[in-house]
């Protein structure tokens, strides 16, 4: 059972959090203008990498806010948590 | 009476006998005794059968490695199976049997397997059962039955058990000498230490052995050293408690068994599963002995060496009167000398031309015959050993030898090596690396925050032992920022000894393919030809090798076998071991109870169980409940003896006819407000939610990014930016965290608040033709008429003095007013729209008469006749659908496959029969005729018999089900037979819609 640091509530068990996936898939601004192609990219692909990844994670049984986590995804060891670049709570902090 | 108790010595209490039955038959120990020293004192070898061959077998050691004493413990309910004795302590009136053998132990009507072992090779069972598949079921109901380990209880376990967590600086595995001395460094030191040992006392290999510490018995440095740590109150020691799994981010699992060495019905919490989170962990749980392969190697009386020395040493009981100790290695020689001091006979037979060091001097001044470059290549005797045959051996393993000599003997000790347990470490990740210097795997690379330590680390020596504990004891606590104690390394004597020379498979006097069977799993019963006979047919990688011998698969892990196996295997194959490689090692270490792992968690604290504010009232009135989620909702509410399907009719028909009232409280609700709310619930929900007027309600559906309908609800605007949300009952939880997901990491920009209200309002839904008389009589404060409080309209109010928040929404189709009011004021609302609908005969209805009220309108639950792979054009709604807006799922309704023709749609279904009500989940066919497998067409969602149309009705989704309104397509029944059932409008009743907005 992994250890993550929640950035505002500190290390917890996996336990509290919630999984959210690959972190930086941007919701493309205009979908209309994508092909089907592309926004089946945007929907279903993901990079799936075997190393340090950069993924989501909220803490959904404490702060319920969502964070960033770089995991190896070999060794699952954690690099560090990170708030979200343009957070509100980064933005206000 | 025990006929192999020595006189003297051990650590049993012999002031306190014990009596214990072993297949119906009564034997005595002692106190300090386990299961296995117990009947190795009684004269009992034969314990078990094997699993393929059922072969007679003894006990090979005396820990965890053991493959054969595998028995049952226990009676009745508290019983457990597949209990190694040698790690079952005795209790007075223990009871134990071996689930082996059938119908009893020396006449076991499975041994003729061993008569025709030749054919049941590696793989049989594949061949021979694969072939016809149908009959497959029949095979394994019959392999089963033979091949049982044990036998669950059938009652409820009566035990106690439970949970507990942990957190420390340092975990010791193993409380031999070299975890005892790291924990006493890192004690010293002031770090918060666990240290948990799976024996019932500390001490490890020190227990079972004559050495010195100091100048002193070893045993007198364990005394001192747990004295020490016991009077710390920075130590926790945990007895007869395995670290049984090393999980991820350096969480470890430890099961400790604090009842079962006292008997059984104990009072008090039997087993307790520690999840400790340790800053770092010290793996010191010591090596297994490793057996070694010859012909018949696996006749009961054959042991492993160290357990012989275990069993003189520690329970004072010797296995055997005229032993031979064949051994490839020097420490072997020390259970020589401890089986001659115990008044057996020994003969040495060692495979190294020189034999051994300085201990064969102490094992020839004790008037031990040795006999250097020979081997035991075969053994006499079926239920027990009677001889060995030895032969001469130049050191070839490719050749084939002379017997020359006959040995009578009762005991054969092996030891071919030793292999440190790399379970833990292999567990947390961390990678092995064949030593070619000491013949075995050691740990080489750490990939969580632990150390190695000890004979687990490939130190051999006692003196090795203690340093290398004393370094990792110090390595751990500097990782911790803590500054080492000081502590003396103790010292042990040292011996000069002469190095192992591997011998992983005994030469025999024919080739190893025509020879008697020489095991290296036992409890498998995998034999050297097995693996050969693997190769044979092209199997190369381990993994395979060992699925398709099935070495390894025991409970026992092949503990004992494996690394022969391994080398076995290398040697077919012209590789060497380390490019072999071993298979993966995984939790449990040794098997761990199921009621230890639920623990509490069992009955009624299996799951939190969540009640509505008026849940009081639906118990008063004795409705069933059922369960959604957590929540335990009103069923129905049966007058007299009614049963579901009469109170639910009459609960409709009241319903439809006056009025009926009903508790919502478990739907979700959510506050969304800030001055961003319409512009995020404008991409949330697929209408548009900017449209819509303060004191309006709509429905709305929001659906997931792949366009399928994820959630639906009323949403109300309570102000210019405030909404009302509301969720099914089980997307309360997700739906926030959906919201919450892309307000957070997508939309940061927009200021929009959301707090979930369902635990803070509860529901109730007033529905009927008589609704508004009924709310009108208990005191509005507000006009409820339809020309100021019209359908889909919300409204702040007072009934009888208290402030709710009405709603005219309606999931009956009926004129119907949902009251929203403070949970503690809940009660008493019940029971005011109760008082006040007694003249119209207000009734009280369930979720049951909810889903057919709601299914005779065509309203879908999502969830029931949506499963994920729905569109809102697949349900038709795309009137929900705005064009002028993006909203989440949008683009991908334009997918190809969204917009296939021959996507499953929602339709009603009416039984020709008109009396058929068709089982939810029931497959659809256009012609049952058709040659099987028949093409599926659909599948009914949701199916009910509707009291006021007199006629059951279903609602189904069916490909290109929208037009194909008035065929007849055919149900498909469990019984085999097929309902035709036309497709029709799902809208059941009332069409126009008239009596919602009345
Ligand atoms: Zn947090």
């Amino acid at each position: 059972m992994f250890l993550i640091q929640c950035p505002w509530c500190g290390e917890r068990a996996e336990t509290e959090f919630s999984y959210g996936g690959e972190a930086g898939i941007v919701r493309p601004l205009e979908p209309d203008a994508l092909s089907d192609a592309e926004w089946a990219d945007y929907l279903f692909n993901r990079t799936n990498l075997r190393g340090a990844y950069k993924e989501l994670w909220n803490h959904a049984q404490g702060c319920r806010r969502w964070f960033g986590v770089e995991r190896d995804t070999v060794t699952y060891k954690i690099e560090g948590s990170y708030e979200l670049p343009s957070g509100r709570a980064g933005k206000g902090a | 009476m025990q006929p192999n108790r020595l006189k003297q010595g051990g650590r049993i209490d012999r002031s306190r006998a014990l009596s214990f039955r072993f297949n119906g038959k009564s034997y005595e120990g002692y106190t300090g005794d386990t299961l296995a020293s117990a009947l190795l004192a009684n004269g009992v070898s034969l314990v078990s059968r094997s699993f393929k061959l059922h072969r007679p077998r003894g006990i090979v050691g005396a820990g965890a490695e053991e493959p054969n004493a595998i028995l049952q413990i226990g009676r009745g309910a508290s019983t457990l199976p597949t209990q190694r004795a040698t790690q079952v302590e005795l209790y007075d009136g223990l009871e134990a049997r071996s689930t082996k053998g059938w119908p009893s132990l020396r006449f076991d009507i499975a041994a003729f397997n061993d008569l025709v072992s030749p054919l049941l090779a590696a793989g049989f069972y594949y061949k021979t059962f694969m072939r016809p598949q149908a009959l497959w079921p029949w095979y394994e109901r019959f392999i089963r039955a033979a091949a049982g380990f044990g036998l669950a209880p059938r009652e409820p376990d009566p035990d106690r058990y439970e949970h507990r967590n942990a957190h420390c600086d340092v975990l010791i595995a193993g409380a031999g000498p070299a975890g005892l001395i790291a924990a006493l460094v890192a004690a010293r030191s002031g770090a918060r230490v666990i240290i948990a040992d799976e024996q019932n006392e500390f001490g490890g290999s020190l227990l079972s052995a004559s050495q010195t510490i100091d100048a002193e018995p070893a045993t007198a440095w364990i005394e001192a050293t747990t004295a020490e740590l016991d009077a710390l109150d920075n130590v926790t020691m945990l007895t007869r408690s395995t670290v049984f799994g090393y999980y991820d981010h350096n969480f470890v699992a430890i099961v400790e068994r604090c009842t079962d060495h006292i008997g059984e019905d104990v009072a008090g919490v039997r087993q307790r599963l520690w999840r400790v989170r340790a800053k770092q962990v010290v793996l010191a749980q010591g090596a297994f002995e490793r057996p070694l392969v010859f012909c018949n190697n696996d006749r009961p009386g054959v042991m492993l060496a160290s357990a012989v020395s275990c069993y003189i040493h520690r329970y004072a009981v010797c296995p055997g009167k005229r032993a031979v100790v064949f051994t490839n290695n020097d420490s072997a020689y020390r259970t020589a000398i401890d089986l001659r001091a115990a008044g057996a006979s020994v003969v040495i037979i060692d495979s190294r031309a020189e034999g051994a060091g300085a201990l064969a001097d102490a094992a020839r001044a004790d008037g031990i015959t040795m006999l250097p470059g020979h081997i035991v290549t075969d053994v006499s005797g079926r239920r027990h050993v009677s001889g060995v045959r030895v032969a001469q051996w130049n050191g070839d393993v490719t050749s084939t030898v002379q017997n020359t000599i006959n040995i009578d003997c009762d005991l054969v000790a092996v030891s071919g090596g030793w292999s440190p347990a790399v379970h833990l470490h292999s567990q947390s990740g961390g990678k092995n690396a064949w030593s070619d210097d000491l013949h075995c795997f050691v740990p080489a690379e750490y990939a969580q925050a632990n150390v190695s330590a000890g004979a687990g680390n490939g130190k051999w020596s006692l003196q090795d032992c203690l340093q290398d504990g004393l370094d990792a004891g110090i390595e751990v606590i500097a990782r911790c920022g803590i500054e080492a104690a000081d502590v003396t390394l103790p010292l042990a004597v040292e011996v000069a000894s002469r190095p192992l020379e591997p011998l992983w498979r005994v030469p025999a006097a024919t080739d190893p393919d025509r020879c008697p069977k020489q095991f290296v799993d036992f409890q498998i019963d995998t034999s050297v030809a097995d693996i050969r006979l693997a190769v044979r047919e092209g199997y190369r990688n381990v993994e395979h090798v060992k699925r398709y011998t099935a070495l390894g698969f025991g409970t026992d892990q092949g503990k004992l076998g494996n690394i022969n196996g391994m080398a076995i295997l290398a040697e077919c194959l012209g590789e060497d071991i380390a490019s072999v490689g071993t298979t993966a090692f995984r939790p449990a270490y040794t098997p761990v109870t199921f009621g230890v792992g639920a623990a509490e968690n069992v009955g009624d604290l299996f799951e939190p169980v969540r009640k509505t504010a008026i849940h009081a009232s639906h118990e008063a009135a004795g409705a069933p409940f059922e369960v959604v989620g957590q929540w335990h909702r009103p069923w129905y509410f049966p007058q007299g003896d009614e049963d579901l399907h009469t109170s639910v009719a009459r609960e409709c028909l009241a319903t439809r006819k006056s009025v009926g009232m009903m508790d919502a409280s478990t739907l979700g609700k959510i506050d969304a407000r800030g001055p961003d709310v319409v512009e995020f619930l404008r991409r949330i929900y697929t209408h548009d939610v900017g449209k819509m007027k303060v004191g309006r309600c709509a429905y709305g559906i929001m659906l997931g990014e792949d366009g399928m309908v994820m959630d639906d609800g009323v949403i109300a605007r309570v102000a210019e930016r405030q909404f009302y949300l509301t969720t099914t009952t089980g997307g309360a939880a997700p739906v926030l965290a959906w919201l919450e997901r892309w307000l957070q990491t997508e939309w940061p920009e927009l200021e929009v608040y959301l707090t979930s209200l369902t635990e803070h309002y509860a529901t109730i839904v007033v529905a009927g033709p008589n609704s508004r008389r009924v709310l009108q009589d208990i005191g509005c404060n507000i006009d409820l008429e339809r020309d100021s409080f019209a359908f889909m309209s919300v409204r702040d109010a007072e009934l009888a003095g208290i402030a709710v928040t009405l709603f005219r929404v309606s999931f009956s189709g009926e004129l119907a007013f949902e009251i929203n009011i403070d949970s503690r004021n809940a009660l008493k609302m019940w029971q005011l729209v109760a008082d006040a609908g007694a003249k119209f005969d207000i009734t009280p209805y369930g979720t049951e008469t909810m889903h057919v009220l709601r299914a005779e309108k065509g309203f879908v639950i999502v969830g029931q006749d949506t499963d994920g792979s729905v569109t809102p054009v697949d349900l038709r709604l795309q009137w929900l659908l705005s064009k002028d807006k993006d909203f989440l799922g949008k683009r991908s309704l334009s997918r190809t496959d969204c917009v296939r023709s021959d996507r499953k749609q929602l339709v009603g279904l009416l039984s020709e029969d008109g009396k058929t009500v068709l089982p939810e989940g029931t497959q659809l066919v256009d012609d049952p005729g058709a040659a099987i497998p028949v093409p599926m067409c659909g599948h009914v969602t949701s199916s009910y018999y509707s009291a006021c149309l007199g006629r059951p009705i279903a609602m189904a989704l069916v490909a290109t089900g929208h037009s194909r309104r008035d065929e007849i397509i055919f149900a498909s029944l469990a019984d085999g037979s097929a309902v035709p059932v036309r497709i029709v409008s799902p809208v059941f009743y009332d069409p126009e819609g008239e009596r919602q907005n009345d």
